[in-house]
């Protein structure tokens, strides 16, 4: 079993198909098409304007499976800044200011500081990697998302050897983010990894989706994706990451820690007690799907997890 | 009462229904028109639950006497959402695989406090009719006493599924709290005395 898949072991089935690519275009097209609507004033989606990204490498990782249609994409959310309902991040994310920009990095690294978005991403290359999206409540999505490996800028920042953990911080700011005046949730919204999870290949800094920026609802102007695992770990907005050696109490956990594990990989097996997490709904179908192991990630990262008793990591 | 409150009271109570199957077919339930749907169908039954018993404190308070005569059919209404409401989750969420439901009903609380709140209505509109009132006397009264437990488990479910916001399930708990306090002799009497106590007054 190979961990990391070079180019010559990719089965060429894997690659995305050119009718699926131009099916994208089609999306792509529709993308502009709105934010010529949102000119005139008339936004179905709570984002002003769509620049598509350009020269974008193909990623071995990405999965073959037909893609959510991008109304749902970014009409069905869970990002409780903005509202705990689906449909309140597509309404309401349009108050979030997200240029200028900046992270700041601290904690156990030779390199801390406060980079502006622009020098965070500089020296990546992006890709697009269509990945599974499982939620915790019971409902999946397929999304092409574009970013780069988060093991990447990590590098950059040179952690040290006290380095265990990565934790991760989304804006505080309840002028913008309505959702902040109520404490449903503790806030800033805080997740965390494990430093092998953070450095794995799969995991994706995210700055698009569908080929352009991503909106706002979707957690712009950059986010984590983490596809083995539940989306509420795939942190919205990012303003922080430290490196720390304890592991990180993450917003969800500390809300109820018997329900949202530190891991809180995809498992069949293991039950949230308000759902049964064997199946799932993919968006835009009628029958369920059997939920699979680290939401059919398992080649590739069921190794992190090797001895441990996942019950108990839950 | 007016011939025409009972017929309007009906079709008033078959439209949220009629809307939800005319979304459904639009497309207009969102990205998740199941989830949408098992939504709306159990809110709806919570909402005609507490609005049944709205009828007895509307009686009280105004003397009118249709709320009483119309109050079977609403208490109907509230059994026959959650019968839509269970059947959405049998067949369009576990499309009937019992072995989950079961485990559903053993494993997941808020699922056990809905079933237990159907099982419960199951009595209570089998015993609706006349014929079974004047069978079961003042049994059928102490029976009917679980038209106030029903909705307590409805909140009680409510409560426990939502993830995080409890705004709206509190706001129903609120309801429901005044609802069972305008029953309270206390505060009942005041309202209900008022009458008899002008008149005893010289
Ligand atoms: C008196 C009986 C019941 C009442 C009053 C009731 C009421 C409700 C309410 C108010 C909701 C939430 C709606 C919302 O989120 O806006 C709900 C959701 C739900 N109910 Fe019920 N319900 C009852 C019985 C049942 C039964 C018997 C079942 C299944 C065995 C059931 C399964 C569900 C499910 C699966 C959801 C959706 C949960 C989710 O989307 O996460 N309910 N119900």
């Amino acid at each position: 079993m190979t961990l990391i898949r070079t180019p010559s072991d990719i089965d060429p089935s894997e690659i995305t198909p050119e009718s699926v690519y131009r099916e994208r275009r089609r999306f792509m097209q529709a993308g502009l098409a709105l934010s010529g609507a949102a000119l005139l004033g008339e936004a179905p989606f709570a984002q002003a304007t769509v620049t598509p990204f350009t020269g974008l490498t193909r990623s071995a990782f990405s999965v073959d499976e037909s893609q959510t249609e991008y109304k749902d994409v970014t009409g069905y959310n869970n990002f409780y800044e903005f509202g705990t309902g689906k449909e309140d991040p597509a309404a309401n994310a349009h108050t979030l200011r997200t240029s200028p920009w900046s992270v700041t990095v601290e904690g156990e690294c030779a390199k801390p500081g406060t980079y502006t978005l622009e020098d965070i991403l500089k020296p990546h290359a992006l890709e697009e990697r269509i990945y599974r999206l499982r939620c915790v409540e019971g409902w999946s999505m397929v999304i092409p998302w574009i970013g780069f490996p988060l093991a990447d800028l990590i590098k950059r920042f040179e952690p040290t050897g006290n380095a265990k953990y990565v934790e991760f911080e989304t804006l505080r700011d309840p002028e913008r983010m309505p959702g902040q005046r109520r404490s449903v949730l503790h806030w800033p919204y805080v997740e965390g990894l494990r430093m092998d999870e953070a450095m794995h290949p799969l995991t994706l800094m995210a700055v698009g989706l569908y080929g352009a920026a991503l909106p706002k609802q979707n957690g712009a102007p950059i986010r984590l994706v983490v596809p083995w695992k539940y989306g509420f770990k795939s942190i919205k907005s990012i303003v922080k990451i430290r490196f720390v050696e304890q592991q990180p109490l993450s917003s969800w956990t500390r809300a109820a820690p018997d329900e949202y594990g530190f891991y809180s990989n995809v498992n069949p097996e293991v039950d949230h007690p308000r759902w049964s997490q064997r199946s799932e709904r993919r968006i835009g179908e009628f029958l369920k799907r059997k939920t699979l192991m680290f939401n059919g990630y398992a080649e590739q990262v069921a190794s992190l997890y090797a001895g441990m008793d996942l019950r108990k990591n839950f | 009462m007016k011939p025409w409150i009972k017929p309007t009271v009906f079709v008033l109570c078959l439209l949220p229904l009629a809307w939800l199957v005319f979304a459904l077919l639009a497309d207009r339930l969102g990205a998740n028109p199941i989830e949408a749907l098992t939504r709306e169908t159990g809110e709806w039954t919570l909402r005609w639950l507490l609005i049944t018993l709205c009828m007895t404190p509307l009686r009280k308070a105004t003397r009118w006497i249709w709320p009483i005569r119309i109050r079977r059919m609403l208490g109907l209404f509230a059994f026959f959402y959650v019968c839509v409401h269970l059947s959405t989750y049998l067949w369009l969420d576990q499309f009937f695989d019992w072995g989950e439901i079961g485990r559903d009903i053993l494993k997941r609380p808020f699922i056990t406090v809905g079933m237990l709140g159907f099982v419960l209505l199951v009595p209570l509109a089998a015993t609706s009719t006349n014929a079974m009132m004047r069978r079961l006397g003042r049994n059928w009264t102490r029976l009917h006493r679980l038209a106030y437990v029903v909705p307590a488990l409805g909140v009680l479910h409510f409560w426990w599924l939502v993830k995080a916001d409890v705004r709206t399930p509190f706001v129903y708990a609120l309801l429901f709290v005044v609802l069972m306090l305008l029953r309270w002799k206390p505060v009942s009497l005041r309202g209900s005395n008022r009458g008899q106590i002008s008149n005893l007054s010289p």
